[in-house]
């Protein structure tokens, strides 16, 4: 048995001082312009927190800095493992073996995306707590009485918050590393089982190193995405940095601690991204064989197949299926609000914020990841990295980021045109949906960033270098070449920004216009007064909203026929 | 791909672009709320207004950064008015600058002086109490005090929601006015030794812990007891409730605390004398009996009754101490918190 070692099939990447051609100057300006448009509230941070002495460092410091950092690497790990053993361990079953269900999981799979993370974890406290079925037939069963009659996990604890994230994250590194596996050459895998590769090798000697830049970047949003949550952790009582943030903000009144604290976990995030790069090092990953070709699937039979299927039934359970059947129940004595003005109205703003920030930051991060592309410089392939740290700021405190700035050029335009016309404009961006669209982007410009970057990594140097020896200017090798090929991972990258614009609150709220409801913060004043039931039906809304789009990427997109094979999609 | 998606963006854009711009133009008499409070709570309050005035309202609901906002906005603001549930947030406000001190015959001959910023800043609208509920089944005192919950005697049997949440943050703070900060953290300590779990979830979950078994006694707002009394949707919060009693702790002493809802004027309403009609509409009997009907909150205004479970609860004697001084001490209130390690749960 001789496995191939990974690095045999990776080409190392030593084509450096190419010619910059024009269009690849502009294509860095306009990357220079992204990023400073991202940065702007960045900046606003970083002035707010310097106007404060350290004092509220040194509480936090003194106090629960410990324990919350403790906290937090421990949450982190734990969902950034599982996640990744999730994600990835779906993603192979679907993509290589074929089993009954398989068809109908592959689709499921990314469900829980749909749920927000609150949500979840308020449903799951609903579910397994004393008054919960789980309990309530635990009790009935062996005749307890009260909670001090047995044991019971308690689902308000760190385990439980890394369970609820879990369940519910876990998407994001299964679409990459399917989308991932999917594009992988097949040349190598077939090579790798020629070679006496069984299936089990083939996935951690061959496809997996392979993935990486994959699962690294779907476990660095499943990571961010953690840092940022403060609804659920709150709800739990898991007293993560972020919690501290917002103490130090919220109850002693010091935005420039918080911000100070808020940066400090942001250059935190930063490092381990960094560390994940230099630890991937110059290897490329792209595949140089025939990508229509896809490797014969593993046919499962018998146990195996029974227990593949289980394996990918299981999260879709744990993430979506349980938390639904909850909301639901709940809705079902409500119906009347599903055709309510209220949820009609925010369900038409929150697709509109959501269609128009997805397509902006699949367009910015394109340009981005393609700049970084045609001037082979790591300086600019870092400025997308630069761009994309948003995410992990807490919403609330990147809001205050945004609206300083937006304020402040509102105010300037004010006092211009009094001077000149005296006419008043009064704010123009702060306070209108701009500001919102403006705080999705800074967000989740790092979800179509990462995507778009780790499918672009896997498209060959070789077919850029063919297109350019073919008289192909960088313009058109865009539309010919790169953009068939990525068809699939802008697509993902669109529904991941979607679906994540559709859920986002905190900034959301902050940040709307007067009266201006979205269904997440319908579902937030509701469940702020402590009536989360009330909540079911918007909550539920938000689910089909995005569990619509979802249907419909996957469906484009499925296995065989998956936008690999570039020259019928070029005549399509 | 692209042509696609410019096309789609631009389809999208100019809507909200225009709808975003036209709001401000929209220039009749209105007044700008900018409310921590559930826009539900305030808006049969503030139809009803309208009706009598013809002045609109409109509403920015957050829980979170008001004062943020209203700073960044700097002098072409909207906001007009600020409404909150806790009395820290108002001075919080205060402190922040985005107020302005008003002095009006009508909100000053109706709120009594312990509700209302010495200065004129902020008033309150609403009080509610932060009680003890205590198990009918396996708690047999019929009084108690704050200090009580730090006796050892209570260890494994107390629940709470977390130590930094505002209502928990205003409680520590009149312990602190009290008691001086030496004496309210080795209560702290105490209460937290007491802990039957680490502090999480709402209100009401406390109220379900209780009914579990998980711990005996909790802290909690009065009105939360009346809400799920009378919860017709989800019955089974009424049997939750009806497992526990309210007890309004030192009866027999100084009182049991308050902490109030309230409104303040922001440092540049556009629109000062609508804003000067909605606070004094607020402080009518009429929006005093809405709030304390509807959601079960005590009236400030005397003379005006409060809701039938909020007396079958019994006598509420209310802390005299003006809320202005609990609040200085809410910096401190939360460092204790950390220092303490509350939210951390039981040591053991």
């Amino acid at each position: 048995m001789v496995s191939i070692p990974p690095t045999v099939i990776r080409s190392t990447n030593r084509s450096k001082g190419r010619r910059v051609g024009l269009g690849s100057l502009r294509a860095v300006a306009v990357a220079l312009l992204i990023c400073g448009f991202v940065a702007v509230p960045l900046i606003a941070l970083a002035a707010i927190s310097a106007g404060s002495s350290s004092a509220a460092l040194e509480h936090v410091a003194a106090t629960v800095l410990g324990r919350a950092a403790v906290t937090t690497v421990l949450l982190l790990a734990g969902v950034g493992i599982s996640t990744a053993v999730i994600g990835v361990g779906t993603a192979w079953l679907i993509t290589m073996c074929r089993f009954p269900g398989r068809n109908l999981l592959q689709v499921a799979l990314v469900l829980p995306l749909a749920v927000p993370t609150y949500i979840v974890a308020y449903t799951y406290v609903e579910l397994l707590d004393y008054t919960g079925p789980a309990q309530t037939a635990l009790r009935a069963l062996f005749g307890f009485t009260s909670s001090r009659d047995y044991w019971f996990p308690e689902i308000r604890s760190l385990p439980g918050a890394i369970f609820v994230m879990s369940a519910v994250l876990y998407p994001y590194v299964y679409m990459t590393s399917r989308i991932l596996f999917m594009m992988q050459s097949a040349a190598a895998l077939e090579v790798s089982r020629t070679l006496g590769c069984g299936p089990r090798r083939l996935f951690t000697h061959v496809a997996v190193p392979l993935a990486r830049p994959a699962i690294a970047a779907g476990v660095g949003l499943v990571l961010m995405e953690c840092l940022n949550d403060i609804g659920a952790v709150e709800f739990f009582g898991v007293r993560t940095m972020t919690f501290a943030i917002y103490d130090t903000w919220l109850n002693r009144g010091n935005l420039a601690g918080a911000a100070q604290l808020a940066l400090i976990l942001t250059l935190f995030v930063f490092m381990l991204i960094a560390a994940e790069r230099a630890a991937r090092g110059r290897q490329s990953y792209h595949a140089t064989g025939r990508r229509h070709q896809r490797p014969a699937p593993f046919q499962l039979g018998g146990w195996r197949a029974f227990a593949a299927g289980i394996a990918c039934l299981l999260p879709v359970l744990l993430g979506f299926a349980f938390p639904a059947m909850l909301l639901a129940d709940y809705a079902s004595r409500r119906l009347e609000q599903f055709a309510s003005a209220a949820v009609l109205s925010a369900g038409l703003n929150s697709v509109t914020i959501a269609t128009l920030t997805a397509c902006l930051a699949v367009l910015m991060a394109f340009v981005l990841v393609y700049a970084a592309r045609l001037s082979r410089s790591r300086a600019v392939s870092a400025l997308g990295r630069l761009a994309s740290i948003g995410y992990a700021i807490p919403g609330t405190v990147l809001a205050i980021g945004i609206l300083i700035p937006l304020a402040a050029v509102d105010n300037f335009v004010d006092g211009v045109m009094r001077h000149l016309f005296g006419v008043s404009t009064g704010l123009l961006l702060a306070g209108s949906g701009i500001a919102i669209v403006y705080a999705c982007l800074v967000r989740f410009l790092a979800v179509s960033h990462g995507s778009l970057e780790a499918a672009m990594a896997k498209i060959s140097d070789h077919l850029d270098m063919a297109a350019r020896t073919l008289g192909r200017r960088p313009g058109r090798m865009l539309f010919e070449v790169h953009l068939p090929l990525l068809q699939g991972a802008l697509g993902a990258a669109w529904l991941l920004v979607f679906v994540d614009t559709m859920k986002e609150l905190s900034a959301t709220v902050l940040l709307r216009p007067f009266d201006f409801e979205t269904l997440a913060t319908y579902v937030y004043a509701q469940a702020s007064r402590g009536v989360f039931e009330e909540a079911a039906a918007p909550a539920l809304v938000i689910v089909a909203i995005g569990v619509i789009p979802l249907m419909l990427l996957l469906r484009a997109g499925q296995d065989d026929r998956s936008g690999q094979d570039f020259s019928s999609s070029r005549s399509r | 791909m692209l042509k696609r998606l410019g096309g789609l963006t631009g389809c999208v854009l100019l809507p909200v672009t225009l709808s975003a711009m036209m709001s401000p133009a929209l220039a009749e008499e209105v007044v700008n709320i900018y409310s921590y409070r559930q826009p539900e709570l305030i808006k049969p309050l503030t139809d009803a207004f309208t009706e009598k005035t013809g002045i609109k309202t409109r509403v920015i609901f957050a829980e979170k950064g008001l004062e943020e906002r209203i700073r960044a906005e700097g002098a072409n603001s909207p906001a007009d008015v600020i409404m909150t549930v806790d009395i820290s947030r108002l001075s919080a406000a205060k402190d922040a600058g985005v107020t302005q001190p008003l002095t009006n015959e009508v909100i000053n001959s109706r709120i009594p002086a312990q509700y209302r910023d010495p200065e004129g800043n902020w008033f309150g609208l609403t009080a509610r109490s932060r009680v003890i509920y205590a198990s009918k089944g396996r708690v047999s005192e019929k009084a108690l005090t704050y200090e009580d919950l730090a006796d050892p005697k209570w260890k494994g049997r107390v629940c709470t929601r977390s130590g930094q949440h505002v209502y928990s943050i205003g409680l520590i703070s009149s312990m602190i006015a009290h008691h001086g900060l030496k004496d309210a953290e080795k209560w702290l300590e105490g209460v937290k030794n007491n802990l039957a779990r680490k502090p999480a979830g709402n209100d009401r979950a406390q109220v379900k812990s209780i009914y579990a078994g998980e711990c005996d006694v909790a802290l909690g707002n009065t009105y939360y007891m009346a809400l799920m009394l009378t919860n017709e949707k989800e019955p089974e919060q009424k049997e939750w409730a009806n497992s526990v009693n309210v007890i309004f702790p030192n009866s027999d002493d100084r009182g049991s605390h308050v902490n109030i809802s309230g409104m303040a004027q922001a440092v540049n309403a556009p629109n000062r004398d609508n804003a000067v009609k909605l606070m004094e509409f607020m402080t009518s009997d009429d929006a005093q009996e809405f709030y304390a009907e509807t959601n079960h909150e005590y009236p400030v205004v005397d003379g005006v009754a409060i809701s039938d479970i909020v007396r079958s609860f019994g006598e509420l004697k209310a802390d005299t101490l003006p809320l202005s001084d609990i609040a200085d001490h809410r910096k401190e209130a939360s460092e204790l918190v950390d220092r303490v390690g509350f939210d951390d749960g039981p040591s053991s």
